[in-house]
């Protein structure tokens, strides 16, 4: 595995080399592929270490890759507002266990980002104080985002609720 | 000689103030404010925990106008993506429809034409202040002021004029394309432009002179809505919010795209990070696009004519007039309508400073003319959410302004 030239990269190799799966660079964005067991601890090597200073994330989503194994993967987008420098980190996690833990510690904005990947997705976050649903509604029946949903599934009706 | 007060003076009784110590056995109460409420403009629920008139605590319910962006990205071609991106943040459209375009040419490799690069700047930061003005003008009047909100409307206009000669469209532009832009600019433009440049300057001015040292204002918005900037940047919080607190974080300068590079703008920063900073900040950086225009402006007159997109076979569309004489520019066009340009497969994150921070987009492709996966980085909702720890302890009435500064917009929060 290489580092391509980005220091979180590199020091993400000297620190985890057993929880990295691989790395790439594609069009410019350092990535590395982790451990979904191992990200926390990751997530937080990130933030603290000198000369990396990642404080913010600046985004956390999931993509489908439906008929791959594992199917599910978290993407956490990286940024330093000190270093002015970005990496993408990405663990896979199954479709029987769709669960990870939450990052919440590490950086309180990942609460509402997780509910969406929760809602959207139906990932679970180990850990997560509030794991509601954010943008549909408790009613909604199933996860719209999985690529298995079909766009035109109908949704109960619910009525005014007080 | 002062003559003596007459009259009994009036004293409270006795135990009086015996009274005013005891418990009075108060319940916090629940009060529901949203998800369409006259003194706040777009569609959330605040579920606010009051002490008397004091903000305990506040559960934010987001999602009334989700309509499922992402999920229709991922049922048409890349380009049918664009409109859906103008009505994420309808304040500013073109901006989105610049950050995908960048994110689509990032996984394509494509490096679009200067006149386009410097047309998409010119259009983005009219979109910009008329995003800033539709915040500061509305916060005026969720604070019973109605004479700025109409001196920010009118300036707004003028932005929306523009833009529709760019374009055609005033608020739902879809006027980026990937590799391009939809057309060149009109000849009358640049007159225009200035003439309107002009006239922004001029409602800014007196925006200002109504609004800037009003006491009412002031009071309302001095020393409300602060947080620490430490907290802003571990909740994810970017652009005017964050610099008001003094970071002078904009993605136009720490992480340059397009030609920004080559543009010479200051980026303001406040000082204590309350809505007062906040809207200083958003009137400086009014300035500070106007004074982009003006160089785009110059840049754009010195290029000339020539092409606004970029000669690439995957990407490009033949012109009209060939298109209604040629067979095979009709071919051409019909392929490019109805299957879309094949995007490699990859993965690319391009961000771009929006008028509410930072916009990223988040693209996958598995190689085919549909979109694997389009997210969009929203900065509505992520600057939403520490929204309970610039009220906690305030009084209710400081949640219109701290609000209002916040600028939600449920388009692109909700998706």
């Amino acid at each position: 595995m290489e580092d391509f030239g980005s220091p979180a990269l590199r020091r993400l190799l000297e620190a985890f080399p057993d929880a990295l799966h691989a790395t790439h660079a594609q069009h410019g964005d350092a990535t590395a592929v982790v451990e979904a067991a191992r990200i926390v601890p990751i997530l937080r090597f990130l933030r603290d270490e000198s000369g990396l200073e990642f404080d913010m994330l600046a985004d956390l989503t999931a993509v489908d890759y439906l008929g791959e194994s594992p199917r599910f993967e978290l993407v956490y987008h990286l940024y330093s507002t000190v270093r002015n420098h970005r990496v993408r980190l990405k663990a896979r996690v199954p479709e029987e266990a769709p669960e990870i833990d939450t990052a919440i510690p590490v950086w309180p904005a990942a609460n509402w980002l997780e509910r969406e990947a929760w809602d959207l997705y139906g990932i679970r976050f180990r850990g997560h104080p509030d794991l509601r649903r954010l943008l549909l509604y408790e009613e909604f029946e199933g996860h719209p985002l999985r690529k298995d949903y079909p766009k035109e599934k109908r949704q109960p009706l619910i009525g005014p609720r007080n | 000689m002062a003559s003596e007060p007459q009259g009994q003076t009036v004293r409270p009784r006795e135990g009086a103030d015996e009274d005013l110590e005891k418990d009075l056995h108060t319940e916090h109460q629940i009060l529901n404010m949203g998800p369409s409420h006259p003194a706040s403009h777009g569609t959330v629920k605040f579920l606010i925990e009051l002490d008397g008139e004091t903000i305990i605590d506040l559960d934010i319910q987001v999602g009334y106008l989700h309509r499922g962006f992402e999920k229709e990205c991922e049922s048409g071609t890349w380009y049918q993506a664009i409109p859906y991106t103008d009505r994420l943040n309808y304040n500013s459209a073109i901006l989105a429809n610049i950050g995908y375009c960048l994110a689509v040419e990032k996984l394509l490799g494509l490096e679009t034409p200067e006149r386009c690069q410097w047309l998409r700047v010119l259009a983005g930061e009219l979109s910009r202040i008329g995003d800033h003005l539709t915040r500061c003008g509305a916060a005026c009047l969720e604070l019973q002021a109605m004479t700025p909100f109409l001196y920010g409307i009118e300036a707004r206009e003028l932005c929306w004029d523009l833009q529709e000669m760019l374009c055609g469209a005033r608020v739902t532009s879809n006027y980026v394309r990937i590799g391009g832009v939809k057309h060149p600019m009109p000849p009358s433009f640049p007159g225009a432009c200035r003439a309107n440049v002009a006239k922004i300057r001029q409602l800014l001015k007196d925006f200002d002179a109504v609004v800037t040292d009003n006491r009412i204002f002031v009071d309302r918005l001095r020393g409300t809505g602060r947080i620490a900037k430490q907290d802003l940047i571990r909740y994810g919080v970017t652009g005017p919010l964050l610099r008001a607190a003094g970071v002078p974080l904009d993605l136009r300068k720490a992480q340059p795209y397009l030609v920004y590079e080559q543009i010479d703008f200051d980026v303001p920063i406040g000082e204590v990070g309350d809505n007062y900073d906040r809207y200083l900040v958003c009137v400086e950086e009014m300035h500070q696009s106007l004074r982009i225009v003006e160089q785009c402006l110059e840049k754009l007159e010195a290029l000339g004519d020539g092409p606004v997109n970029v000669d690439d076979p995957r990407v490009r569309w033949p012109s009209k007039g060939r298109v209604f004489n040629k067979m095979e520019e009709l071919i051409q066009q019909f392929k490019a309508v109805t299957e879309g340009p094949r995007v490699p497969a990859g993965e690319a994150y391009h961000a771009i400073e929006s008028a509410n921070g930072e916009l990223g987009f988040y693209v996958v492709s598995d190689g085919t003319a549909v979109p694997w996966k389009v997210r969009c980085r929203p900065p509505s909702l992520i600057n939403l959410q520490p929204l309970p720890l610039m009220v906690r302890g305030a009084l209710l009435a400081d949640m219109i302004p701290t609000f209002d500064f916040i600028n939600m917009i449920g388009g692109e929060c909700d998706r």
